[in-house]
């Protein structure tokens, strides 16, 4: 039971802090937090088929096996985001160095951000 | 086996790269691979649908491995459907794009444009979940590329919005994923249906929370209030041609939503109980209202157009929501009228912006082409608005006939008329602003007048408009087949049968079948 719990509560502090990292208006913060987000994820996906210790994720002649299906799933999931981050990361860098703001909202909104951040 | 069934994919996954490699630098060459690749698709398309009109259901097994253990591609009635209303749509956009000179504006619009393609046919035809979180991928990275092409430094931060929303989407996505697998040891489609219809009622958290995370996932797509913050900056601040394949995407969740949910969740299944008549009726009826408030109250005309997108949206959903087979084809016929007319709207947009400083709705003199661009923009918000006699109001017709039978059907019919009329305000508004007051604004002495759009561009629109006006003259014939087709969405024996059934590597089932 034990790895149960550890694994649960990983993918619940992940999340946990995830979210409030994505709750937040600039770029940078927001970006850690889905990347936080997406490790949370993968060890969900990964969770998904089942946790069992020294069973081989290929069908043998032994009775106990680790679904190998999760694990396919996940190296799909981790590559995909990878590549989301670099390019979120390169649209965001753009957008700050273009208009020396990185804050996510509205532009309409950013008068008003500004003059908070300022106060 | 046939191929063909795979073509709508692997022919923009090749012209894509073979753009970027061989003809990276000459923007004719682009073009002409660019519109004939787009012209093939029609003609795949057009023959996928003619084969599947008589119902039947093709299934293509990537490397030949059986369902559920391999990944499966699916034509039926609804996906070729699909297929070639994009097909269509995308040449109209490609023609715009190349007549107004966007494409020329930023570099590699036309190898996203393919591999945007890509992800949304794929999205369509795909047999199992997790291909279908894939091609979402697919099409979302090069839609990315594509918001900001040309760049700037507004278009930068909307698309920066743009995808961060989609990206925690996508988070939401794999977690629905991992919930459904977790529950039932599969992500086929017709498998799922097969394995959720024997979960035990009473033990369903954790598939209940899979089917309200997978709703969440597709309504985020759908642009659903409150799901639709991303919307409006990004369509409105995306390149036009962009915008108006945009309209497509929203269609994307709307379809995976009859999908999943009249398959693998369908309306009459104990453990999602209420998930459609609880849930998502009210967020419908709620977006159709929002999107036709904010038509009203856009100071912009490209923000107008957006927010007619979720109204339109929420008229489809509000269809979906029924759940009844008259609702899905009312939702099927009014899809197919919103896309074009979402698409030409943005096109117009863009007509009124290239003999205008901004998109602002105040009087500015007259724009070169004006006669012409007021007259397309007047029908395509006729048609928005679902005014007689176009297809709008066809749809609208259908949707509230179907919604008659419904408990709720005096919030359906509430909501559909009233949000209507404010549509028809807030479009004539910007409509008698940007044409009609323009004759009594004069033009600075020296003003340079911008030349007239070219006449590429309002062959476009005008395609587009020609479509709407074919979709209203044989709405019957039109409407007779997505009726079938959303009868056989109800039934959906032949479709999970076949794909099963179809022998290929590993078909028999052994006891290394998954064993949840």
């Amino acid at each position: 039971m034990g790895l149960e719990l550890l694994v649960a509560s990983a993918i619940g502090i992940l999340t946990a802090a995830g979210v409030y990292l994505t709750l937040r208006l600039r770029t940078f913060p927001v970006i850690l937090g889905i990347s936080l987000l997406t490790y949370a994820v993968n060890v969900f996906l990964f969770a998904s088929g089942r946790l069992s210790v020294g069973a081989p994720p290929i069908l043998t002649d032994a009775t106990v096996y680790t679904d190998p299906l999760p694990q396919a799933l996940v190296l799909t999931a981790i590559v995909i985001s990878f590549g989301m981050t670099a390019v979120v990361v390169m649209i965001a860098l753009g957008a700050y160095l273009g208009a020396n703001d990185d804050s996510v909202d509205d532009p309409i909104a950013t008068a008003d951000d500004q003059v908070e951040d300022q106060a | 086996m046939t191929h063909w069934i795979i073509a709508p994919v692997i022919l923009p996954a090749l012209l894509a790269p073979f753009i970027v490699l061989a003809a990276r630098y000459h923007i004719g060459i682009q073009r002409v691979f660019s519109v004939a690749g787009v012209v093939g698709l029609i003609a795949i398309a057009a023959g996928l649908a003619w084969q599947a009109a008589d119902g039947t259901v093709t299934v293509y097994q990537l490397g030949d491995w059986a369902a559920p253990f391999g990944i499966v591609v699916v034509g039926d009635r609804l996906s070729t459907m699909m297929v070639l209303l994009t097909s269509i749509l995308a040449l109209f956009v490609l023609l715009y794009a190349i007549g107004s000179g966007w494409d020329d504006r930023g570099r590699h619009f036309h190898a996203l444009f393919q591999f945007q393609l890509m992800g949304i046919l794929g999205a369509f035809l795909t047999g199992d979940l997790f291909n279908l979180f894939v091609f979402f991928e697919v099409l979302l990275i090069a839609s990315y590329g594509l918001m900001i092409h040309s760049g700037g430094d507004v278009r930068l931060r909307a698309g920066v919005q743009y995808v961060l929303f989609n990206l925690i989407g996508s988070t939401l996505f794999l977690f629905a994923l991992g919930a459904l697998y977790a529950q039932t040891g599969t992500l086929n489609m017709a498998d799922l249906a097969e394995r959720v219809a024997l979960i035990d009622p009473a033990d369903t958290v954790g598939i209940r929370m899979a089917a309200a995370l997978l709703l969440l996932v597709f309504a985020i797509k759908a642009a659903l209030v409150p799901l639709h913050f991303w919307l409006p900056s990004s369509y409105a601040e995306a390149p036009a041609p962009v915008a108006a394949l945009f309209a497509i995407m929203t269609k994307v969740g709307a379809y995976a939503i009859i999908r999943v949910y009249t398959m693998v969740f369908p309306p009459e299944l104990d453990v999602t109980a209420g998930l459609h008549s609880t849930w998502l009726m009210p967020a419908a009826l709620i977006s159709l209202g929002i999107g036709m408030v904010g038509v009203l109250a856009a100071k912009k005309l490209d923000r107008l157009v957006a927010f007619s997108v979720i109204g339109s949206m929420g008229m489809v959903m509000v269809a979906i929501s029924l759940f009844t087979p008259a609702g899905i084809s009312a939702a099927l016929y009014y899809i197919i009228h919103s896309t074009l007319a979402a698409a030409a709207l943005f096109l117009i947009a863009d007509l009124v912006r290239a003999g205008r400083d901004n998109l602002n709705l105040v009087a500015m003199p007259p724009v070169s082409g004006a006669a012409l661009t007021s007259a397309l923009f007047f029908v395509a918000a006729i048609a928005m608005t679902g005014l007689p006699p176009l297809s709008g109001f066809v749809g609208k017709l259908l949707i509230l006939d179907a919604g008659l039978k419904s408990d709720a059907a005096v919030w359906v019919w509430a909501v559909i008329l009233c949000s209507s009329l404010v549509s028809v305000v807030g479009f004539a508004r910007a409509g008698s602003v940007l044409f009609w007051k323009a004759k009594s604004v004069e033009a600075e002495v020296g003003a340079v007048v911008a030349p007239a759009p070219s006449t590429l561009s309002y062959v476009a629109v005008g395609g587009l408009i020609a479509l709407l006006v074919a979709h209203t003259v044989f709405a019957g014939p039109v409407y007779r087949y997505v009726e079938v087709t959303s009868a056989s969405l109800f039934a959906p024996d032949p479709y999970i049968s076949t794909v099963l059934e179809t022998p290929g590597k590993l078909s028999e089932p052994t006891e290394d079948k998954e064993d949840h």
